[in-house]
């Protein structure tokens, strides 16, 4: 089996798993007890917030443990305008993930001014189009770090030199593998993460909230993560996580190499072929390959790829499982038709030297009986 | 060989892909998602929703064969729901399933088939095939009261000699004996009824949602021509309905005709309904061309009638019944055997 949709999700490492180990025995405890089981948790998680702090350049305070990117960019983005009973304004992009732009439709029904801008035919936004639609009202700026289906990368740290006011909001989850996300560097008031994407468990994900921000909650309850975020807390996970990041930090810089050398493989064969590479003059995440297939239907080419064995998708999953055109090639002023020979190869830290290559012969003869 | 299996989440596919992995072929399912509401969302009544995609999936999942959800809305909605709408609005008894086998399920996916290397499309119909010397022949499924060949009748050569209907073989009993025996979760599933895009709903409201033409009020005549009474919107008439028609005389009265674009309804007594003959067009043979004695088969469950058929000089056939005939509605399918064997068919244009 090859393995090329890591942007869906990865693996999981083994030392992830094996530093997850004691919370599924001895350590089970609620980190919100007394008692010396609950301890344990409490201590893990509390360690586990430290070091996810450090990877961020944030201090441990700033980190509020969720369940991953969806609930990460819900409570950052709802969070941010409805603080203290607001109907803060919301200022994102047609390319952000669902996440994000769901939460904003659901704010527009409480009377929210929601603005989304369309990004340029090159599949980046315009920093100035966010600029102008930035009014007293908005409260949150909310623009993704790099795309979950093309890999383009967005200028957020430019965009934070130059937004006054309002709260800006990164959603970084597919970066943080091949990225030095550093808070201060990008100038960002809340950043979401997951886990699973850089080999960490699924239902977990930090989101980093700038000391000084306040946001309401999305989750009630038991007050837990300083009020911001209720629930029992997973401790299991955020140990998973952080044992996560710190095997992607310390090989962030091979990793990318690797990714690198392997997309180029991948991408110069099908290149040859006839294909069309997404985003090849604009900065791309190193790990992530989407490509064009001149006449073919993505449908068929994924499903004779799954029939040999390759694991490869078109854009983001969706829950019946079949195709949709994807709104952020929409976005990107696509017809339906172009975007529907679209794929994704999306690369991780299980893809070994040979990968790219495979992956490119095993699209060829794919794509070839095609028609 | 390698096949691909259109499961539609019921028992009848569900064992027709069984039987194909028990027979030791390579198994693809797919379930086609051919409609969706305004928002995307699968329907959640009728056929083809969320909770029968999810059967079929575990089923898929059970007999360990890749599944895949199928787009299939563009094809659908132009191949089926614009003639259907059509078909409603110039007067005719729409059948959507016909259209569903002729340029969803036998054209397009057909053709999908081969871009998977599958060598056969398998479906659950309850029909037959059989080959003798290179020719092959369709045939009633084995329970006649299931028999499906009549919404097949459109099937060519070399569509009969890429397509498999293994339920076709067995009863409906002996189907859910067979999903009962293998443990297959859709074994006391019940049979759908509906069209499947229509759901739960009826299938007036649909149109009326697709058009405004359904429900202006009209008029009701007789076959004179003469004013009876008002209604309230021709979606509420079929060709033979008999109650509901807001008015009573002292002998019953039927629904004799139906006029969309003037909103006009004709009623008329049961003689009126009665027809000796009836004109059939787009009709394609499943192997030679046949003219003289056949059966004549114009409803999906209805019985075949004695005939004899001819064609005419604008390429149409002509089809004399010996006994006189019922309510014949223009636009339903029109399909000729001989015994079990499907001979060929063709659309009504002129019935009633």
């Amino acid at each position: 089996m090859l393995y090329v949709d890591h942007a869906a999700t990865s693996p999981m490492r083994p030392e992830v798993w094996e530093a997850m180990a004691p919370f599924v025995g001895d350590s089970f405890g609620n980190a919100s007890g007394l008692h010396g089981v609950a301890r344990k948790a409490k201590n893990a998680l509390e360690e586990a917030r430290e070091q996810a702090a450090s990877f961020l350049g944030a201090s441990p305070m700033e980190i509020v443990f969720t369940s991953g990117g969806t609930e990460s960019d819900n409570l950052a983005v709802k969070g941010a305008a409805l603080v203290g009973g607001a109907r803060g304004g919301v200022v994102t992009t047609a390319i952000e993930h669902e996440a994000v732009l769901e939460s904003a439709k659901f704010l527009e029904i409480f009377g929210c001014p929601v603005a989304v801008m369309n990004p340029q035919p090159s599949g980046v936004i315009s920093i100035d189009d966010v600029l102008n639609a930035v009014t007293p009202e908005t409260a949150v700026v909310s623009v993704m770090y790099a795309n979950n289906e093309t890999g383009i990368c967005q200028p957020v740290a430019e965009l934070a030199a130059l937004l006054n006011g309002p709260l800006l909001h990164s959603d970084a989850v597919q970066a943080f593998a091949s990225e030095p996300l550093h808070v201060d560097n990008l100038g960002v008031d809340l950043l979401s993460l997951a886990a699973h994407k850089f080999g960490g468990p699924k239902g977990v994900g930090p989101l980093y909230v700038r000391s000084g921000t306040n946001l309401e909650p999305v989750m009630h309850g038991g007050g837990q993560e300083l009020g911001r975020r209720s629930g029992t807390h997973n401790a299991m996970g955020a140990v998973g996580m952080t044992t996560a990041m710190a095997s992607a930090v310390d090989q962030r810089a091979e990793f990318r190499t690797r990714m690198e050398t392997e997309r180029a493989a991948f991408e110069l064969k099908m290149v040859a072929a006839g294909a069309v590479v997404t985003g090849s003059d604009v900065p791309r995440l190193p790990q992530h390959a989407h490509i064009r297939l001149p006449d073919a239907t993505n449908e068929t080419v994924l499903i004779r790829l799954d029939t040999a064995g390759v694991a490869a998708a078109a854009g983001s999953a969706c829950q019946s499982g079949a195709m949709t055109v994807s709104h952020v090639l929409a976005a990107m002023g696509w017809d339906a038709e172009v975007a529907g020979g679209s794929l994704r190869f999306t690369f991780g830290w299980t893809t070994q030297p040979g990968d790219g290559l495979a992956a490119a012969e095993a699209l060829l003869a794919a794509w070839g009986n095609t028609s | 060989m390698k096949v691909l299996v259109a499961m539609s989440g019921g028992v009848d596919s569900s064992v027709a892909a069984a039987q194909m992995v028990e027979e030791g072929h390579d198994v693809i399912g797919v379930t086609l998602k051919l409609w969706e509401g305004p928002n995307g969302e699968a329907p959640t009544a009728g056929c083809c929703t969320v909770s029968d995609s999810e059967d079929a999936r575990r089923v898929a999942a059970q007999l360990d064969i890749p599944y895949y959800v199928l787009n299939y809305t563009s094809a659908f909605s132009q191949g089926v729901i614009d003639k259907f709408v059509d078909d409603y609005l110039r007067g005719w008894t729409p059948n959507p399933c016909v259209e569903c086998n002729r340029s969803v399920k036998f054209d397009k996916l057909l053709n999908q088939a081969a871009e998977f290397d599958c060598d056969v499309l398998v479906t659950g119909h309850y029909a037959r095939v059989q080959e003798t010397g290179g020719q092959y022949r369709l045939l009633r499924g084995l329970d006649s009261s299931k028999d499906q060949s009549y919404v097949l009748y459109m099937l060519k050569q070399e569509q009969l000699a890429k397509v498999q209907f293994p339920v076709g073989e067995h009863t409906k009993a002996e189907t859910r004996a067979i999903a009962g025996e293998l443990g297959l979760r859709t074994a006391l599933k019940p049979d759908s009824q509906d069209i499947c895009f229509v759901g739960r709903g009826d299938y007036r409201d649909f149109v009326d949602g697709q058009t405004d033409v359904a429900t202006s009020p009209g008029d009701m005549v007789d076959t004179a021509g003469n004013k009876v009474a008002e209604h309230t919107g021709v979606a509420g008439f079929t060709i033979g309905q008999r109650r509901g028609l807001g008015v009573t005389f002292g002998d019953p009265r039927y629904v004799i005709k139906v006029e969309p674009a003037t909103s006009t309804v004709v009623i008329g007594k049961k003689e009126d309904l009665e027809t000796v003959d009836c004109v059939l067009s787009d009709l394609t043979w499943i192997g030679d061309s046949h003219e003289g004695s056949a059966t004549f088969q114009y409803r999906a469950h209805g019985e075949p009638a004695a005939c004899r058929v001819e064609a005419t000089e604008d390429e149409s056939w002509l089809v004399t019944f010996d006994r006189l005939q019922l309510a014949i509605a223009p636009g339903q399918a029109g399909v000729l055997y001989q015994a079990d064997e499907v001979l060929g068919g063709g659309t009504i244009t002129r019935g009633t």
